[in-house]
């Protein structure tokens, strides 16, 4: 469904994608792992065009796009086939939760404000939250927050979700509301590329990991293989540490 | 204070009030109404980074912010004739007042989208919105929230600055006590009188304001 290959990308000097294959097949659920600054955000950043890569090729439902030469056109119909989640919720502070989860239709889509309302109300059931549809987003917890930023994916009907490290601002307590969300996505179906550090979440849930170092793709295994049968070292240590740190 | 006094300050009371209400609110409300426009404006096209309009925004704005508005009056009402445009006092007003306050409404409007925060935007690209979708949904109502205060405040000073407009023959509040003085010759209390005026206008709008940032608060 979607394909990037040798997507690359540098901040100034600094090189931050050197050449990265990812390929995204309906119904995955991929984990992206890896330390910090091993360019795990940019990646997802480049594949919804909120960074520009410097070069790669993309391909989404059978059509081939050059990253750097991206038309503009383009790029807003692809994103209405996406949705994403970040880590910092995003929600619109001017709007309510409703009004968050229905603007992809109403505005972008241009669809009709009554069916809107069905379709967001219908999500917020879906993440538990019916009942503050109409709270602001300041009203709301940080892990309530991130459950509407999701019904806010959901509602367009994407063909994929990313999820930027989505549960990493949210304090551990609220972190099981999230997680358990998107599990139950996961279970509907629905195809997410997920960078994150809940290594429970990559081991349950997902079903392939793709592990990121300094900027390239050190291993790519399905969960199992991952967890149960690694061989590499650097790997093998990163899992320690951050097994350590839980 | 003499009778004759009295007589004088609440006769002239109304005299001034009328040409408050018939002239310098509704030169205040236009001019300001028509001064959002321009700096909403002039503060995206500065955002967005539209070349030669945000040159010609910046232009605007240094000449306008650099010389007096006393001299921006003159130049419109007396100057322009010299080309042949010929404007009549209240129009003429218009157009000084809302170029002028436009100017530091941008500035005030410029500075409160810079302020709301880059993910909003990205989070309008998220769902599919367009740059102008994400502006006009997301970050203008958001950034005319927190350009509130400031806007207030160059409401309450427009309502002031309405008094030059009497240089240029406007007939309001502060001409009207000027003709009243020279009939009257009680400049200290027929000052004072109208120096009241204005201040239970401007008493008015700060408590309109107050009450709206306190609205405006609950949703932040």
């Amino acid at each position: 469904m979607l394909k990037v290959t040798g997507i690359t990308k540098s901040f100034g000097d600094t090189s931050v994608l050197k050449g990265v294959d990812i390929e995204v097949h309906k119904g995955d659920v991929i984990a992206i792992l890896g330390s910090s600054g091993s360019g795990k955000t940019t990646l997802l950043r480049c594949m919804n065009f909120l960074e520009k890569a410097d070069g790669g090729e993309l391909v989404f439902d059978n059509e081939s796009f050059t990253l750097s030469h991206m038309r503009h056109k383009d790029i807003i119909r692809l994103r209405k086939k996406t949705g994403f989640v970040f880590q910092n919720y995003n929600l619109f502070r001017n709007k309510t939760a409703l009004e968050n989860v229905t603007i992809g239709l109403t505005v972008a889509r241009k669809e009709d404000k009554k069916k809107a309302e069905e379709i967001g109300l219908k999500m917020l059931k879906k993440v538990g939250l019916e009942d503050r549809a109409h709270f602001y987003p300041n009203e709301l917890s940080g892990g309530q927050q991130q459950r509407v930023a999701i019904a806010r994916a959901l509602a367009t009907n994407p063909e994929v979700i990313f999820f930027d490290e989505p549960t990493s601002a949210l304090d551990p307590e609220l972190i099981g509301e999230v997680l358990e969300v998107m599990k139950e996505l996961a279970k509907e179906g629905m195809t997410m590329v997920v960078v994150t550090h809940e290594l429970n979440f990559a081991k349950n849930v997902a079903n392939t990991i793709v592990f990121m170092e300094d900027g390239k793709i050190l291993q790519k295994a399905s969960s199992k293989e991952f967890f149960t049968d690694q061989k590499n070292d650097r790997i093998k240590e990163f899992l320690r540490m951050i097994n350590n740190n839980d | 204070m003499s009778e004759r006094l009295i007589g004088i300050l609440t006769d002239s009371f109304t005299k001034i009030l009328i040409p408050g209400v018939k002239v310098t609110i509704p030169l205040t409300i236009i001019s300001f109404s028509i001064s959002l426009v321009i700096a909403v404006i002039m503060a995206m096209v500065q955002y967005a980074n539209v070349p030669v309009l945000k040159q010609f925004a910046r232009f605007y704005i240094w000449i306008v912010r650099g010389t007096p508005l006393l001299v921006q009056l003159f130049v419109i009402f007396f100057g322009l004739p010299s080309l042949g445009i010929l404007l009549n006092p209240f129009p003429a007003a218009i157009i000084v007042f809302s170029l002028n306050t436009g100017a530091y409404d941008a500035e005030n409007i410029r500075a409160a989208i810079e302020a709301v925060p880059k993910g909003q935007i990205e989070a309008g690209y998220s769902v599919g919105l367009s740059y102008m979708q994400i502006m006009f949904h997301i970050v203008l109502p958001q950034a005319l929230r927190t350009a509130f205060p400031p806007l207030s405040n160059s409401l309450i000073s427009l309502v002031k600055d309405t008094s030059l407009a009497a240089n240029i023959t406007v007939v309001e509040m502060f001409m009207a006590t000027q003709r009243i003085v020279a009939r009257t010759y009680e400049p200290l209390w027929l000052y004072i009188e109208v120096a009241l005026i204005y201040l239970i206008f401007c008493t008015v709008l700060t408590k309109v304001q107050s009450v709206c940032e306190k609205r405006l608060r609950a949703l932040d």
